[in-house]
């Protein structure tokens, strides 16, 4: 593993651009009228790119890693990782005001990174100390910046604006990106450690597989719900609403009244709830112009 | 051990205390019928093999009789749901509950040795609508939450919404299932569910799917 890898990341990033860039020439703007999802066409490009890559070769390595690495050990790697994680985990309950859980990070990191032996083992869960979920993203969430519009990046997956910047976040300060002088290591540490985390969703994959009319839209709204869900860490306001009263202009005024600034400095003008509001009932031309 | 001794003195207490004309209290049932499950899932060595069609079973006779799938096909129509006529709630509950109950069918196949934790629960003597929370302990993963929303409905408490990890297996399906009708109607969403019930892959019925293959 001798790559320069600044000259291959850069690559790979420059043929991902191009790629996306297709992505939106070939569909332009075309949407289905759901206002969280506004360049659908151009997100729904990049989800096929990113199927095509999985299947020619993420998930078949990650199958050969599942079929021929023994469960303790697959538990070893996750755990090693996790370990390494849960710093950060622990800087961002702090930013988010959440002391108490941030300590329990902090305490988990130094349980398993010696009683845990470099972290193998999670010790720390067992002694009850819970490990939590936390990223760059749901920070800048609890902080109040709104989702902003549903984007699928290439290979990275479904994200949102908010979650874009997250995400980059999190990769500028990952430590095992940042282990220089070590690169062999490195290098082989990032490519194991994203055979582990894709092993880790083959089965919830057949789930999703089962369960799906539409694999995009369910994947989307599913992660939408998700990080709903982890920014309230687990509580988030209940959507009840639903069978009853509730048209989709409640919502659609509802995310307007609760997202406007940041929507509108994130992206621009693409998202304007407004526009979509006549759409409610039947948009042949936007359907025809995303099925070819 | 110490813990399962208390949880079947737990048990015995509730049952003792839910005479027979009340209704099992909702965590209790949460927690009977997954236990329950479990054990059959522990136990049975054709579901082991990953027998999809023994699981279906075991989930028909046991878990379905505490769901209400017109409730939850309601909560997936949102909206809609009120436009549609007898004829068609009926095919609508019908299709989308051969699909939930395959789905769930396919998620117990994937049962290893996780373990189930039950969290505290509190409800109110008047309460009809609760949630029940659990958590899914799995080896080398964090913990899944995994909520029940239940409601009481004709003297017992009913299950109509399954929370995985925060996200609703029902509720995830409204916008799809909006952007069906819109595309064609609620007889062409009655149409691609039974189509991707007859499939059982992930059939793009969808106007908008051909763009996702």
């Amino acid at each position: 593993m001798k790559i320069n890898s600044k000259q291959s990341g850069l690559a790979a990033f420059r043929s991902v651009a191009m790629v996306a860039a297709a992505g939106v020439v070939l569909t332009g703007c075309a949407t289905s009228g759901n206002p969280k999802d506004p360049i659908e066409g151009f997100n729904r490009a990049v989800f096929s790119f990113n199927e095509t890559v999985d299947k020619a070769v993420i998930k078949p390595v990650a199958q050969g890693y599942d079929f021929i690495t023994p469960q303790p050990v697959q538990t070893g790697v996750s755990n090693f990782f996790g370990n390494i994680a849960d710093l950060w985990i622990g800087i961002n309950n702090l930013l988010q005001g959440k002391p108490g859980d941030a300590l329990s990070d902090a305490g988990r990191v130094l349980v398993n990174s010696t009683l845990g032996i470099l972290g193998l083992f999670d010790v720390a869960s067992d002694m009850g100390l819970e490990k939590h979920d936390e990223d760059f993203g749901q920070t800048l969430g609890r902080w109040g910046v709104g989702d902003g519009a549903y984007v699928v990046l290439p290979i990275l997956g479904p994200r949102t604006v908010r979650d874009t910047f997250g995400v980059a976040a999190d990769i500028y300060v990952d430590p095992v990106r940042d282990a220089d002088g070590h690169r062999g290591y490195r290098n082989t540490a990032i490519v194991l450690r994203a055979i582990d985390q894709r092993a880790s969703l083959l089965k919830a994959e057949d789930a999703i597989e089962a369960a799906a009319l539409d694999k995009y839209a369910y994947i989307r709204d599913a992660y939408l719900q998700r990080r709903r869900s982890l920014i309230h860490d687990g509580n988030p306001p209940r959507e009840k609403d639903d069978d009853s009263a509730a048209l989709p202009f409640d919502n659609r005024q509802l995310v307007e009244s609760l997202e406007p600034t940041w929507n509108l400095m994130l992206v621009g003008d693409g998202f304007d709830p407004k526009i979509e509001l006549p759409a409610a009932n039947g948009v042949p031309e936007e359907v025809a112009s995303v099925s070819n | 051990m110490f813990k399962w001794i208390v949880s079947l003195c737990l048990a015995c207490f509730v049952a003792a205390t839910s005479a027979q004309n009340a209704p099992k209290a909702p965590d209790a049932l949460v927690k009977d019928v997954t236990e329950e499950v479990l054990a059959a899932l522990r136990s049975d060595p054709s579901i082991k093999a990953g027998d999809t069609a023994r699981t279906a079973e075991l989930v028909e006779t046991k878990v379905l009789p505490h769901f209400n799938f017109t409730r939850m096909t309601a909560l997936a129509m949102g909206k809609e749901w009120r436009a549609t006529t007898p004829e068609q709630k009926k095919q609508l509950t019908d299709e989308f509950r051969t699909l939930l109950v395959r789905t769930y069918s396919n998620a117990l196949t994937s049962y290893r040795n996780q373990t189930i934790d039950y969290r505290p629960f509190k409800m109110g003597p008047n309460d009809t609508d609760v949630t029940v929370r659990t958590q899914i302990n799995q080896p080398g993963g964090r913990p899944i939450p995994l909520d029940y929303a239940l409601e009481m409905k004709d003297g017992g408490w009913k299950v109509y919404d399954v929370v995985v990890a925060g996200v609703s297996l029902v509720t995830n399906y409204r916008e799809t299932f909006a952007a069906e009708i819109r595309a064609g109607g609620v007889d062409g969403l009655v149409k691609s569910l039974r189509a991707k019930n007859a499939t059982g892959a992930t059939a793009p019925a969808a106007p908008t799917a051909s763009v996702a293959k």
